[in-house]
């Protein structure tokens, strides 16, 4: 075969000194011009991949075995010299953060034009200036030299990643990886990168690792993809063809719990995590969690086999579903529609230091509904939910729990109305006391409000059991706890002094996808058995679809547009949730 | 149970598998610090001198004001026997050292120990309490950090005379602004994390915040900066009994034995020798276990970077 | 341009701070020195000290004005240039401390000439070969060093030096009044290492640390990925990042040293305003010790504002931020 930009063969990673394999059996191989999506979740091994083929391995790292081909160059046999020759001209980078991957000290012109100069690109310092405005005309960024002369810091996310891009673009790579570069932007800047970075592959032939956790994001993006699970491919093929019908029952897994508007299906989790280097067992590493798994699956781990042309998967019951009961829809109508509302915010302008974020939102939710606050970063959508719980005092307007006036700080409500009105936070690895166990975590409020010591053990017990952990979790601390598990004791934590009120602030934007359906699901099953009332904070509008009945859309900190889920995501009338919806990428987008 | 979970039987068989687990406290920084070398080895070294400082004198073969022979006589041509020679106004050097270290350690102990409260109830409420309050305290802390410790230590000996009660107090405030930066600096990042607003929206008070949110998860790098300190006091306490300031001059002090018997070096080391080496190994001690700790603290916030 | 002025706003934002503070530590001074006591006159003197004698110290400080007008009055001559007489030496202070603050500059000079690139070198050296036996070895004897009081350091060099093993080095320094240190060269060497070897560990683990950070950043490890040659990677990507903490610690260096000079030089019988100090603790010099005090205070403020306007100045998102 000719049309090969890279080929990455029998690449084994492992975690140095220990014999550990991070990665093991990896073969891929991408064409010029093609882009390869490489998909997994957090802590699969996909970025050690994606730096393994500049050749390069972090610290405690150690490429163990094979071979990483571009061109005429066997990247890992390279010595110091040629590597450093072969990395931003054969190979380039682009790294998921670029706000700490950007050198504060230097004006971008600097890095820019060092990445030519390192590699004698052009050949004169003319050449090369010109070449750094081609190249940032090319990923769209003004050439001006008042631009040019910014630090890092002066400019938007969204323009250093472009930053980031043009340095990778610079001296016509061959290859490129990118590591998860749309990560921490919003939709509408990601849309952007995206097609930016498609076009540039695609116009000059430059063959393209992209390395991600987002399906959705690879769907718009990718000609083909590989999926990682636990340090190995176990499937790859062309991205449509892998979407539609997933032959790897982790890969159907991944597909299932994806959230996404246009369908109406429901969003379906999975417990448990992928086995740690060290710790992964003979047989398929997924073994463990696999519904299909029969024993010739622990003995050894299945070979790659292709099932059509150009696909391989390793597993011997390829396309195989598991038989399953009906979903339950998890939409549900409200309660009673009494005569006030469980939460209802009227006229509320927030503020930091007297600037003003939030301006007269007016909003309400009623027992056992769900309404999604939707919108990007700096709209403004967390200083709302923290005033609601009490967390940020300087707002004006009215914040009413059933018919009672809420004061804007939490001290300064009564231990009731505490109690009525829960938060449970974004980060389930900084809303947890790492220094008390799980038990006293959740059994705090219970005391607080006023119950035994006995009692409110029994209680959390219960709860427990309630938020699918068992009363056994009690006596951990949250250092034992998967990212799920924590946020599952955070929901139990807020739901064990039964409020009505239940403001849950982005709490799945640090998890997994699997994870995030599984919590996605506890939650639609919680409010709907307990009749909460839910307000769900969110950037991610497909998540949306399978939880919300209603949703309120907020931009620049005012509403633009509200009603009820389907209405809002088939027939927007805002122009801002329009843009909002095309530029949001989804599985089922896949060309 | 949701549907998924409830009819794949090894679904929940990962989670599971930890269950064996029941409870670990997430180790503290000392018992990772123990496993280390030395850590141990620091602490035997001051263990050992703080035997000595405490109970040597109860084996001193003479008193501490005792004489038993001329100033500055090795071993064997004093008039009583003696192991190692007499110091400067005829006391025997192995009795002055036996008797010599309680008042160092005692004070650095006392001065740190008021150091470590002070400050960080300082740093604690500064960090807390992010506005005025903090602007308030941090501006006062930085007017006695622009004293020297051991200048405001001499400012206050110059009036009021070196008592004990006075240098352990100088010495702990002159510190205090030291403990409260670090605390602050590590409390700052702790209030902004997410269980900070969860235990403030239930309405905790704000001592219940700082007692039983804050301090718990600032305790690596308090006990890493109150080693530190007490390293630091014993040096400054024996520095100023070296320059001549002690409570009872007559007294024996390993700090103020060094600065007695310089004049006789030459015909009898051993009064100086013996007060180097039982400072140095203090200090070296109390800095071996502090390092510990600082590396056993940081191992502690690489594993949180990683999650 | 207006970056300029942020940064003249900056500075002189500073500047007022120092100048507020050294006001607060001036107040604090005063007061425990002349305010607090009973009668700093008796004190001076002694209990047995004749009523006239006392009488003539209390006119000659003033305590029978208010306390306000004492503090004024005193803060007058300390800003003007005229901080009085000393007791002891019966001459006006500067006169008596003249030649004192050139030695003890001398001292502290030679010693951060030594112990500032010496750091730097070190703590950048074992930062970037971390973890080899060269960087235990040193971290293991830096963290000796850096626990012991410089009077052990001091004595254990005189020890080794110029009584029991060796004889070669003055265990005092010989300086004569009115010659300047550099004419004993010889007598300088031990309380100049003195100096460095209670700097020097502290330093290099300071710049060790922040070296350390640097290297393991996203924006090196991007650098390295760029194609960056080594010497670019330290030289134009990790140093002006490490800039910041080393001026934090050139500032701290020289704070170190205006304490150490005491006890230094009480060891050594060098003759600088450490020893002039330490003399006047001991026979109750107040105008003197509220001078000395007074200096080095502002030392301590002016290194530490220098510090972090260099900080400012090599650290562009600090620089624009200002503004």
């Amino acid at each position: 075969m000719t049309d090969v930009a890279v080929s990455i063969t029998d690449l084994r990673i492992d975690v140095a000194g220990s014999g550990k394999d991070i990665v093991d059996d990896v073969n891929l191989t991408i064409a010029p011009g093609e882009v390869l999506g490489l998909v997994g979740e957090s802590g699969s091994g996909k970025t050690t991949v994606g730096l393994a083929v500049l050749g390069h391995a972090r610290r405690g790292v150690k490429l163990a075995r094979g071979e990483v081909t571009i061109g005429d160059a066997a990247m890992l046999a390279l010595g110091d010299v040629a590597l450093r020759h072969a990395r931003g001209k054969l190979v380039s980078y682009v790294p998921q953060d670029p706000s700490t991957s950007l050198n504060p000290a230097l004006r971008i012109i600097k890095q820019l034009t060092e990445v030519l100069e390192f590699h004698d690109f052009g050949g004169s310092d003319a050449a090369r200036r010109a070449r750094v405005q081609e190249v940032m005309s090319e990923v769209l960024l003004p050439s001006t030299p008042e631009f040019l002369r910014r630090y890092p810091h002066q400019l938007s996310g969204g323009q250093q990643q472009r930053v980031g891009l043009a340095m990778a673009f610079a001296c016509r790579p061959s290859v490129i990886v990118l590591d998860e570069p749309t990560t921490g932007l919003d939709v509408s800047t990601q849309a952007h990168v995206l097609t930016t970075i498609r076009e540039l592959c695609h116009a000059h032939n430059v063959a393209a690792l992209y390395v991600t956790h987002d399906l959705a994001v690879v769907a718009n993006l990718a000609d083909r993809v590989a999926v990682m699970y636990a340090g190995r491919i176990i499937e790859q093929g062309p991205a449509a063809e892998l979407f539609f019908n997933p032959a790897h029952p982790y890969t159907r897994h991944l597909v299932a719990a994806a959230p996404d508007m246009s369908t109406d299906r429901e969003m379906v989790g999975l417990r448990g995590r992928a086995p740690a280097p060290g710790r992964r067992p003979i047989g398929c590493s997924f073994a463990l969690r696999c519904e299909l798994a029969v024993d010739q699956c622990r003995a050894e781990f299945p070979a790659e086999r292709e099932v059509s042309v150009g696909r391989t998967v390793r597993c011997i019951r390829p396309f195989e579903v598991p038989q399953r009961t009906q979903h339950v829809a998890v939409h549900s109508s409200p309660i009673a529609a009494s005569a006030t509302h469980a939460l209802m915010v009227r006229d509320l302008c927030a503020s930091y230091t007297g600037l003003e974020v939030v301006h007269n939102v007016d909003l309400h939710v009623d027992r056992g509904e769900c309404l999604a606050l939707v919108g990007e970063s700096g709209s403004g959508k967390t200083t709302l939910s923290r005033s609601i719980g009490g967390l940020h005092r300087e707002w004006t307007g009215e914040i009413l729990l059933g018919s009672e006036r809420l004061a804007p700080s939490a001290r300064d409500r009564t231990t009731a109305q505490r109690l009525r009105i829960q938060y449970v936070f974004q980060n389930p690895y900084s809303s947890l006391q790492p220094r008390r166990t799980v038990g006293d975590s959740v059994a705090r409020p219970l005391l607080i409000g006023g119950a035994s010591k006995m009692d409110a053990a029994r209680k959390v017990g219960e709860m427990l059991e309630r938020v699918a952990l068992t009363a056994s979790y009690a006596n951990r601390f949250p250092d034992q706890l998967s990212g799920g598990e924590r946020q599952r004791v955070a929901i139990a934590r807020a739901l064990v002094s039964r409020p009505e009120v239940l403001v849950c602030d982005e709490v799945t934007s640090a998890l997994d996808v699997l994870v995030q359906a599984s919590i996605v699901e506890l939650l639609g099953e919680l409010r709907r058995d307990l009749g909460l009332a839910m307000l769900f904070v969110t950037h991610n509008l497909p998540l949306v679809a399978s939880i919300a009945d209603q949703i309120a859309v907020l931009a620049d900190g005012k509403l633009v547009e509200s009603g009820p889920t389907e209405r809002v995501l088939h027939f927007p009338e805002a122009e801002y949730t329009k843009r909002l919806i095309a530029d949001t990428p989804q599985i089922s987008d896949v060309s | 149970m949701s549907t998924v979970e409830s009819d794949v039987p090894g679904a929940d068989a990962v989670p599971d598998a930890d269950a064996e687990v029941v409870s670990r406290k997430p180790p503290g920084v000392m018992r990772i610090a123990l496993r280390m070398w030395r850590t141990r080895i620091g602490l035997l070294i001051v263990a050992a001198l703080a035997v000595i400082a405490l109970f040597g004198r109860y084996i001193a073969p003479y008193g501490e004001a005792e004489a038993v022979g001329l100033p500055f006589k090795p071993s064997g041509k004093t008039r009583k026997p003696t192991l190692f020679g007499s110091a400067n106004v005829g006391h025997d050097v192995w009795s002055r050292f036996l008797y010599g270290g309680k008042p160092i350690l005692i004070a650095a102990v006392l001065a740190t120990l008021l150091a470590l409260v002070l400050g960080t109830t300082v740093g604690l409420i500064a960090a807390y309490n992010r506005r005025k309050l903090d602007d308030v305290l941090m501006r006062s802390m930085d007017v006695i950090l622009a004293l020297p410790q051991i200048i405001s230590a001499l400012i206050v000996i110059s009036m009021f005379g070196a008592s004990t009660v006075l240098i352990i107090l100088t010495v702990g405030i002159s510190t205090v602004p030291r403990i409260a930066r670090v605390v602050r600096g590590a409390a700052v990042s702790v209030v902004e994390r997410d269980f900070v607003a969860a235990a403030e929206s239930l309405g905790e008070s704000r001592f219940r915040i700082l007692r039983s949110e804050l301090l718990p998860n600032i305790s690596a790098p308090l006990l890493v900066e109150a080693n530190l300190r007490l390293t630091f006091s014993i040096g400054l306490i024996s520095g100023i009994a070296f320059l001549g300031f002690t409570p009872d001059p007559g007294a024996a002090n390993w700090g103020l034995m060094v600065n007695e018997n310089r004049k006789g070096l030459v015909p009898n080391h051993w009064g100086v020798t013996l007060a180097v080496i039982a400072i140095a190994l203090l200090t070296i001690g109390t800095g071996l276990v502090g390092d510990g700790l600082s590396r056993a603290a940081a191992g502690i916030d690489r594993a949180k970077g990683d999650s | 341009m207006s970056n300029n002025r942020g940064v003249l706003k900056f500075i002189a934002r500073r500047l007022a701070l120092g100048v507020l503070t050294l006001f607060v530590v001036s107040v604090v001074v005063f007061t425990a020195t002349q305010l607090l006591p009973s009668d700093p006159a008796q004190a001076i003197l002694g209990r047995d000290a004749n009523t006239a004698s006392v009488a003539a110290l209390r006119s000659k400080l003033g305590l029978n004005h208010s306390a306000f007008y004492q503090y004024t009055h005193w803060l007058k001559g300390m800003v003007s240039g005229n901080p009085g007489d000393s007791f002891n030496a019966r001459q006006p202070i500067l006169d008596y401390i003249g030649d004192r603050v050139v030695n003890s500059l001398f001292l502290l000079v030679l010693a951060s000439l030594i112990s500032i690139p010496a750091s730097l070198w070190l703590g950048g050296y074992t930062a970037r070969r971390r973890d080899t036996t060269f960087d235990n070895v040193t971290s293991n004897a830096m963290l000796a060093f850096a626990s012991l009081p410089e009077f052990v350091v001091g004595i254990v060099l005189v020890l080794v030096f110029s009584v029991r093993v060796w004889h070669f080095l003055p265990a005092v320094s010989a300086i004569g009044i009115g010659q300047g240190p550099w004419t004993d060269m010889k007598g300088m060497v031990l309380p100049t290492a003195t100096l460095v070897i209670g700097a020097v560990p502290y330093i290099s683990r300071v710049v060790r640390a922040s070296m350390i950070e640097v290297l393991e950043s996203d924006y090196i490890e991007m650098a390295r990925l760029k194609g960056a040659p080594e010497k670019v990677v330290l030289w134009r990507h990790a140093l002006p990042n490490a800039l910041g903490p080393v001026f934090q610690v050139i500032a701290l260096n020289i704070a170190y040293f205006a304490a150490g000079v005491i006890v230094v030089e009480a060891l050594f019988n060098y003759p600088g305003i450490g020893g002039a100090l330490r003399d006047s603790v001991r026979v109750r010099d107040i105008p003197v010790i509220q001078f000395l005090v007074m200096v080095l205070a502002t030392v301590y403020v002016i290194t530490n504002l220098a510090a972090d306007v260099a900080t400012v100045l090599v650290t562009p998102r600090l620089r624009t931020r200002i503004q």
